[in-house]
């Protein structure tokens, strides 16, 4: 389980993520929605150390993450950002390879080299194993990154707007591979998403932010609806009821 | 289709998550681009071309090998430490800050020994420092440059917003500002203090300050074993600050450690050689084009290498073509600046 006590993180005198307070239970995929700067994506990157914050707690699996040695928590919690800018030139199977980073420190064995082989083919990737990233399309690119945490094999996923910049149908395609990795894998996923029809159709639960509070978690019903998609994004969206998923229709 | 977790919490699992039926050959599968051997291939034939460069320079044109010898040898020993310094603290540089136009010189760092060489005369007069050796002298000029740069450029790189340009700008006005405030000092100081300073300062490979050979090659191997210590974390991070932290790297404390080092290899080819602005450059992005891998344990050794190559290669050119009629750091700011060029412009494209 992931818990956050009253996270606070301030630039300037302005709280991007102002007092939250949380808690993700194990299992299952967790959607973080909200306006454009409501702390999405500070939240997000403050539970994975990525950003320093400047009061509260978070606790995965009941440690504190500023007690647990970094290099431990690599292999309990793994990361992905919206942008993957890569300086040096890697191909796929390189890429994913530094997903066993944490247990092998460089010196990767047999079975490292197995889980790479397991990531890669997980996702798909073995016709394009050996080609660089910049060689890639965008959707294929942001399988390599899924298939390096798949490598990293961590309990916890956090991902920041993973469908960022892919078309609907390689949203799809990500979205469902990560349905699958709870379900068969037994992992926990946070992502960040923009758009509430995507969180919606295939959440557990959804987190909304607004201003840096935390403002509404619960279950998709609780959340995709009228009343309280109005607090979040102060719009009037009506949702239909289409093959058991609800979805918000907010584009008129 | 059904994935059983073993211990480890990891599955074995018969289809693709992406639904498609799979795979068949089991033939075993290259890891990396360029496979070990290859790199080694590579290494090992930089190496026989750098051992071939040494022995001709240390071996042509002698009368008196008694006399040569020596001579050329405590220049080649300069070269070798000059050579490693300054390709070693350029990769770790290049890889620490993500970028591959930067280098310390060109940000300034080699001005900054100078500055502090010149400041320590400066506010404390020759005289304290003749009656201290020049190895003392030169262990607390490390110092010093050690702290300023640690403190200045960890400042300058832990900014957020760091942009490229922004940092060439920044660096090419401190490397400036430190220089003209080295040449102010001397203007104002004592003619007889600045002729203790000149002897210090004016090195170069022709006339290479021998008394600091030894303290230099210990200076390089003791921060050499200590930087092994963090040198599996370089690969990751050449993949950025926020991937290092999500494959769990100190990425902060790896990097100040790195500028310690870093200072400590400029202070030290600066000391023996003088300011070589674009020699890191050149040698870190041949040894990036020629290994094609990320991975430092093949980039650092290739670097070092070509920098001998192009050192000693070119020390024979100057002496045996030119006649000593130019210098190789004239030759290699040439050709190193033409090269600075052309990877700024080729950046600017893409």
């Amino acid at each position: 389980m992931i818990e956050v006590r009253n996270l606070t993180k301030k630039y300037g005198s302005k709280a991007v993520v102002d007092n939250v307070s949380l808690k993700i239970a194990k299992g299952g995929i967790t959607s973080f929605i909200g306006p454009n700067g409501a702390g999405k994506s500070t939240l997000l990157g403050m539970i994975s150390r990525l950003i320093p914050r400047d009061a509260g707690e978070i606790y995965i699996d009941g440690q504190e993450i500023s007690k647990v040695k970094s290099k431990d928590l690599a292999k309990k919690i793994s990361v992905l950002k919206q942008e993957n800018h890569i300086n040096v030139r890697l191909t796929v199977r390189e890429l994913v390879s530094f997903g066993r980073f944490p247990y092998s420190q460089g010196r990767l064995n047999d079975e490292d080299w197995k889980f790479v082989d397991e990531a890669i083919d997980y996702m798909d990737l073995r016709e394009f194993e050996h080609r660089f990233l910049d060689q890639l399309s965008g959707g294929q690119r942001q399988r390599a990154f899924v298939a390096m945490v798949i490598c990293q094999n961590t309990d916890y996923i956090l991902l920041d707007e993973p469908l960022n910049n892919l078309d609907m149908k390689h949203s799809v395609q990500i979205m469902h591979v990560l349905r699958r990795m709870v379900n068969e894998l037994g992992k926990t996923i946070i992502l960040v998403v923009h758009d509430i029809n995507f969180a919606s159709c295939h959440s557990d639960s959804i987190v909304a932010l607004k201003d840096g509070k935390l403002i509404r978690h619960g279950s998709v019903s609780q959340i995709i609806e009228t009343s309280a998609l109005r607090e979040i994004y102060d719009m009037d969206i009506p949702i239909e009821v289409i093959n058991g998923n609800r979805i918000g229709v907010y584009f008129s | 289709m059904q994935a059983k977790p073993n211990k480890e919490g990891h599955a074995t699992l018969k289809q693709t998550a992406l639904g498609s039926t799979g795979f068949v050959s089991e033939q075993p599968r290259q890891n990396y681009h360029v496979s070990p051997q290859v790199l080694w291939a590579k290494l090992l034939s930089l190496f026989l071309l750098a051992a071939l460069c040494i022995g001709l320079y240390m071996t042509i044109g002698v009368t008196d090998w008694g006399f040569a010898l020596p001579r050329r040898g405590i220049k080649v020993v300069a070269m070798l430490l000059v050579c490693f310094s300054i390709a070693y603290s350029t990769v770790i540089f290049q890889t620490v800050t993500n970028n591959r136009i930067l280098t310390p010189s060109i940000i300034g760092f080699d001005s900054v020994y100078l500055l502090i060489q010149t400041l320590i005369i400066f506010l404390f007069g020759s005289m304290t420092l003749i009656q201290m050796s020049k190895q003392t002298q030169f262990v607390m000029n490390v110092g010093c440059m050690v702290l300023f740069a640690v403190l200045l450029y960890s400042w300058l790189f832990k900014r957020e917003g760091r942009n490229l340009y922004f940092l060439i700008l920044i660096g090419m006005i401190f490397g400036t500002f430190f220089g003209s405030l080295t040449t102010f000092m001397q203007m104002v100081m004592d003619p007889n203090e600045f002729t203790v300073l000149q002897d210090r300062m004016f090195s170069s490979i022709n006339n290479v300050s021998s008394d600091l050979i030894n303290i230099s090659a210990v200076l390089v191997i003791l921060t050499t074993l200590y930087s092994l210590r963090f040198f599996k974390f370089l690969d990751p991070i050449s993949l950025g600050r926020d991937q290092a932290i999500n494959l769990g790297i100190d990425h902060s404390r790896v990097v100040n450690r790195c500028m310690v080092v870093i200072a400590i290899f400029v202070s030290v080819s600066t000391a023996l050689v003088g300011p070589i602005t674009f020699f890191g450059l050149l040698a870190a992005n041949l040894s990036y084009e020629f290994m094609r891998t990320y991975r430092h344990s093949f980039l650092v050794p290739a670097a070092t290498l070509i920098s001998i190559i192009a050192i000693a290669g070119g020390q024979l050119l100057v002496e045996r073509v030119f006649t000593f009629s130019t210098s190789i750091s004239v030759i290699v700011n040439f050709v190193g600046g033409l090269y600075f060029l052309f990877l700024l412009l080729k950046g600017a494209k893409a």
